[in-house]
């Protein structure tokens, strides 16, 4: 992977003077980089990672396996694209084994997942079945974990 | 009955160690330590956690009772992996059984390769700036330390001329560190070729501390054990402080011919017994798992070492690019004040340390060191201050 793009995905703030020193480039070569692998849809957006379980808001996240009936011609992206568009769901992914495709999705309460589960998706034209985990605790997020780490315990010198 | 005047206790020490002065790393350590919130980039070892599943490994190894003694030699099978990454890393091929031993750190590989071929008054060549314990090492095997001097204005080359102009018929060593702490400074291929030439003319012996050698940034490393002729005359010296990230495991070793492996085994049989048996273990697991960690590590440090470069060009501090390790040794000599001063200084105005480069020699006057192994933004911020101190400097 390029190397610009290992910078962003671990610090998407990273300026681009500072990527450019690392990178011994010019600040307009980055910025040009940058825009270039935006204009083609590899960098999709930039996002804050959060521990949303430090925030005192009712939230609940479930993971939800379901199997689909695969259509003619359409496969199973028709079907996995119809269920994309729902706000509620975060993540979509088409899987291999037991099931087919595994969706994260977010809601308020317990309550508001389980009426999108019951009402929009269960319902859907090709959806077979579905089973629903909720989350109880978040230790790691995208690569980052939600536990803060012990300060630096190095010597301050040393040679 | 003799009468006991009293003794000093100080009466008791050996004249060499009343001799020896403290490491200058000491002396600063012992100011910066007293201070709160400073941003160090004194620090001579990785950020970086040590990879998680050498960690892991090592708790396993725990569980399952790595807890004894090894042989003296350290764990066949950790001696095994070494033959094997030594070959295919350094081109230079040792036995495991009879060539490789398992030291605590390059620090004790060092001293054990010190004492086990030096005779009192036996003269070491070893050039400086280097690592601090170098030439008090030298001196605690009753060896005489006859320094060769690198210049920043040939980039901390070190060339067999300079190496001509130091040899006596007492030389007897010839101790090298590349990639180098502090400069960072590399040999060339060129400049390596002919001082094996030097060594072998001469029947020099060559102890060569190769510890930052993954730490490479613009090309290949080559060992000097792997030109021709070479190997019967060397002994390599490496660990899992720096690329691995694992300074507390305290692991290292040394490949010689067996004759040296020997001699050195019998001082470190004497001495320490055998290496840390979890530190092993972990090893093992270091080397023979995919380097995918020792890789990503690299990947940062260079680039950290791109912002540093470029941010002292920005200064106006003169400096030689690291070709590798992880320091900076920018050259502060211009702004009329001494390194020692400049530490002092710069560490009381903005809270940043950095290590004189006098604790690296004498010809470290006009230097400090930067270590860039801490996070990106700790580097961004020392470098707005150290803009900021130079400028104050320059104004007067
Ligand atoms: C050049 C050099 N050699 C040896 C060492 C010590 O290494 P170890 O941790 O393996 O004893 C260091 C540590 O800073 C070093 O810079």
């Amino acid at each position: 992977m390029d190397e610009l793009l290992t910078i962003l995905k671990n610090n998407a703030l990273e300026k681009p003077e500072t990527i450019a020193r690392m990178l011994n480039l010019s600040v307009d070569a980055v910025k040009a980089r940058i825009a270039d692998y935006e204009k083609q849809g590899i960098i999709r957006g930039y996002q804050a990672i959060l521990n949303v379980d430090q925030l005192d808001i009712s939230h609940v996240t479930a993971v939800i396996e379901v199997k689909v009936t695969p259509e003619r011609e359409g496969g199973f992206d028709r079907i996995a694209s119809r269920i994309s568009r729902y706000p509620e769901v975060q993540s979509l992914y088409l899987m291999s084994g037991a099931y087919d495709l595994l969706l994260f999705v977010a809601g308020k309460d317990l309550k508001e997942v389980a009426f999108f589960v019951s009402e929009k998706l269960a319902t859907l034209d090709g959806v077979v079945s579905t089973a629903t985990h909720f989350m109880l605790k978040t230790y790691k997020h995208h690569g980052v974990l939600m536990e803060t780490q012990d300060a630096d315990e190095r010597l301050q010198v040393s040679p | 009955m003799p009468t006991n005047d009293s003794k000093s206790p100080r009466d008791f020490i050996a004249g060499h160690i009343v001799d020896m002065p403290r490491s200058g790393i000491r002396d600063f350590f012992d100011i910066v330590s007293t201070m709160k919130d400073i941003i160090s980039l004194g620090i001579g070892e990785p950020d970086f956690d040590t990879p998680w599943h050498v960690r892991e490994y090592t708790v396993f190894a725990l569980e399952r009772g790595a807890t004894h003694y090894t042989s003296n030699m350290g764990l066949l099978e950790l001696r095994r992996a070494i033959s094997k990454y030594v070959e295919k890393a350094f081109r230079a091929s040792y036995k495991p059984e009879t060539e490789i031993l398992i030291t605590v750190g390059v620090s004790e590989a060092l001293d054990l390769a010190l004492r086990a071929t030096l005779n009192p008054g036996d003269e070491v060549l070893y050039h400086e700036p280097c690592y601090v314990s170098y030439r008090s090492d030298v001196i605690l095997a009753h060896g005489t330390p006859v320094t060769v001097e690198t210049k920043r204005d040939n980039q901390f080359r070190l060339t067999r001329a300079m190496l001509e102009a130091k040899a006596t018929p007492r030389t007897k060593v010839l101790l090298l560190n590349f990639p180098n702490n502090p400069t960072g400074a590399i040999l060339r291929k060129e400049d390596l070729v002919e001082i094996a030439a030097f060594a072998r003319e001469r029947n020099l012996l060559v102890i060569t501390d190769e510890i930052y050698a993954e730490l490479t940034y613009d090309g290949e490393h080559t060992s000097i054990a792997s030109l021709p002729g070479m190997k019967e005359r060397t002994i390599f010296l490496h660990g899992f402080s720096k690329a691995w990230a694992m300074t507390g495991f305290r692991l290292g070793y040394a490949c010689a011919p067996p004759e040296l492996t020997e001699a050195m085994m019998k001082v470190h049989q004497y001495t320490m017994l055998c290496a840390p048996t979890m530190s092993q273990k972990a090893a093992i697991e270091a080397l023979t798992k995919p380097q995918t960690a020792v890789v990503e590590m690299t990947a940062e440090y260079r680039r950290r070492r791109n912002y540093l470069v470029k941010s002292f060009e920005e200064m106006g501090l003169p400096c030689t690019t690291p070709a590798g390790a992880f320091y900076a040794f920018p050259y502060i000599g211009h702004l009329g004040i001494a390194s020692k001063d400049f530490a002092l200084k710069f560490l009381d105005r903005e809270k940043v340390a950095v290590v004189p480069g006098t604790a690296f020699g004498a010809c470290g006057e006009g230097f400090v060191r930067c270590a860039y192994a801490t996070s990106m933004e700790n580097i961004q911020e020392a470098m707005r201050r150290m803009a900021r101190f130079v400028q104050s400097l320059k104004k007067g």
